[in-house]
């Protein structure tokens, strides 16, 4: 029985380190995207993702980005397993996953895939991305609150931190904006402001309105690919449960296939 | 012809449309059969449940199922039917325009056939511009900048084996140049569907229509800032309308902006088709209002007026289509008897 439990928690901090890398592009977990299509560990204790994308077409350096991640989550687990991640039915799989067993790193692998574009700079563009979508849903879920603008853009992180934003989904917005905030400004203590521009700057309360419609815009773009990728990948799961006695695609088109259950944590 | 439910009768030109066979026996590669697969989860990813389609039939469908589901089950008037070759990944190409040519044979009056071309093709490329004109009398292209051709996995609109390609359709009066801009996939890096360049194409052919197809999307901020430079640029919706099932509080802030910053002259509706089919596209953006907050917000509304013009009269605009008289001549057409 103790083995089973050691197991068990060992499979709780697998997925739990998985769940902490998200897709660049989305801002959103890879885990909740469903692009984990399994995570198990052996007997041995090491472990095996297999990893697949909404679209055989999704762009290589985005993909580069959350195998990076994910190589990253591995590397932090607790009992420093070998690990083996693979690629599936995406256009550079093959090479991928050569690499991969080769002992290259990722950039290696990719660097001659996806183009002359700086991952550097790329990762850096996606960041203020996140930083500035996860900022319009504190921003907004506080004005929800009844807070005037004047008090929300006055507010310091310590009385951040103290603030109740509803539940669910803005709970754990407001914490990613924090880590958001406290990756983009370090020195940020509990005294500093807990609002300002991705370059620093305070944000005036008669600016906030034109402010906010910035911030929407990068939200607008965001959600598209999100929408677009979780419809996609549903599609494609859905196809690929298409087998010889399974379900057929009628099934699919009527609703009979129950939705791929998620892995419990 | 769209009926609304208060008894209106509204002109609809759907200003995207295709016909193409994505068959396994046209496939040529791997990447052809993951280009039409990719078009599938698009489908079924967006549609309302009850209108899915069998695989095998939306890999190649018929002439007779784009008739129906376009101007007899459907509201369009008029479909500008997009030419994409893609020979790299199809035998006989996916969607040209001897394809869609012979299909819009029969029903002339119902089709506007738009062509293609590939910039890289060089002195060929002018070559094909002077016989889709002479042959198709084309008034428009279809710009698929992210075509791989051999080594190649994309072009700009600024390359300047595009620009003689620009300068000849100006001369010939082909005014009307499709851009694809959508979503990041690839053979697509990122880069292949960067709007910018339509910005610098726009500003040197001020003689010719920059219709930016899916708005940019997911840079619908980029485009929108260009779109409202330069007064030559217009945004397709196909792929954005959808939405407006799945998801309509995002459609309303999607078009929203649109409205905001490029005004209700410039956008033009699209179905995809056959990735969505236009009724029901119509019926939903008809019955649609702005949310109140987005609304104040923006200052903006989708007013009936507002989606006349998206519908046809943006289009017939661009494509010169006396609306009045080809409400006739479709009135007398044996085709529209048989649709009654």
């Amino acid at each position: 029985m103790a083995t089973a439990s050691v197991s068990g928690s060992r499979e709780k901090e697998l997925w739990r380190r998985l769940g902490e890398v998200s897709d660049p592009e989305l801002d959103e977990p890879v885990t909740e995207m469903g692009f984990v299509e399994r995570a198990e560990i052996t007997g041995d204790g090491s472990v095996e993702v297999d990893f697949r994308l909404p679209t055989y077409w999704c762009s290589p350096n985005f993909a580069f980005l959350m195998l990076d991640g994910v190589r990253k989550a591995l590397d932090q687990l607790s009992w420093s397993p070998a690990y083996r991640v693979k690629l599936h039915d995406h256009m550079f799989a093959e090479e991928v996953n050569r690499g991969i067993e080769a002992g290259k790193n990722f950039g290696d692998i990719f660097a001659g895939l996806a183009g002359d574009e700086d991952i550097g700079a790329l990762r850096e563009t996606f960041s203020m991305k996140a930083f500035k979508r996860r900022q319009e849903a504190v921003l907004l879920g506080l004005r929800r609150q009844g807070l005037t603008d004047r008090e929300i853009l006055g507010m310091d992180l310590g009385a951040y931190d103290a603030a109740r934003l509803g539940s669910g989904e803005m709970t754990s917005q407001k914490a990613r904006y924090r880590a958001a905030l406290v990756e983009r400004f370090p020195s940020r203590r509990r005294g500093d402001p807990v609002f300002a521009t991705w370059e620093g700057r305070q944000i005036p309360p008669a600016a906030l309105d034109a402010y906010l419609a910035e911030l929407r815009s990068v939200r607008i773009n965001m959600e598209f690919n999100g929408a677009l990728c979780r419809g996609l990948k549903q599609a494609r799961y859905k196809e690929l449960d298409v087998i010889d006695g399974e379900p057929t695609l009628v099934d699919f088109i009527l609703d009979r296939v129950p939705e791929r259950s998620a892995p419990v944590t | 012809m769209y009926r609304t439910p208060e008894g209106k009768d509204i002109f609809v030109v759907d200003g995207h449309t295709h016909f193409w066979d994505g068959s396994p026996e046209n496939q040529k590669n791997i990447h052809g059969k993951q280009f039409i697969d990719c078009f599938y989860a698009y489908h079924t990813g967006l549609s309302p449940k009850e209108q899915l389609w069998e695989k095998g039939k939306f890999e190649k469908y018929s002439a007779d199922d784009l008739y129906r589901d376009l101007f007899i089950d459907g509201p369009d008037d008029v479909a500008i039917v997009q030419s994409t070759y893609l020979r790299d990944f199809y035998k006989n190409g996916f969607n040209t325009i001897e394809r869609n040519a012979e299909v819009a044979k029969r029903y002339p009056e119902r089709f506007i056939v738009n062509g293609a071309f590939d910039p890289r093709d060089g002195e060929k490329a002018l070559e094909y511009i002077h016989f889709m004109k002479e042959t198709y009398d084309i008034k428009g292209v279809k710009m698929y900048t992210a075509e791989w051709n051999g080594a190649s996995k994309g072009w700009k609109l600024t390359d300047p084996d595009a620009y003689r390609c620009f300068e000849l359709c100006d001369k010939l009066g082909i005014r009307n140049i499709h851009v694809h801009k959508g979503p990041t996939i690839i053979p697509l890096s990122k880069d292949a569907f960067d709007v910018h360049d339509v910005d610098h194409a726009a500003t040197d052919f001020q003689g010719l229509n920059w219709i930016v197809e899916h708005c940019g999307l997911p840079r619908l901020d980029d485009f929108c800032w260009i779109a409202t430079q330069e007064t030559n640029v217009y945004g397709g919706l196909a792929v954005a309308l959808p939405f407006i099932h799945s998801r309509p509080r995002y459609f309303a802030e999607v078009i929203a902006e649109l409205l905001f910053w490029i005004g209700p002259e410039k956008i033009l509706f699209g179905s995809d088709y056959a990735i969505w089919t236009p009724r029901w596209l119509v019926e939903r953006l008809w019955a649609f209002e702005l949310p109140e907050d987005i609304r104040k917000e923006r200052g903006v509304d989708l007013t009936p007026e507002t989606k006349e013009k998206i519908l046809g009269l943006n289009a017939a605009r661009l494509y010169n289509i006396d609306i009045e008289a080809k409400k006739k001549a479709l009135a007398s057409s044996p085709f529209s008897i048989a649709a009654e």
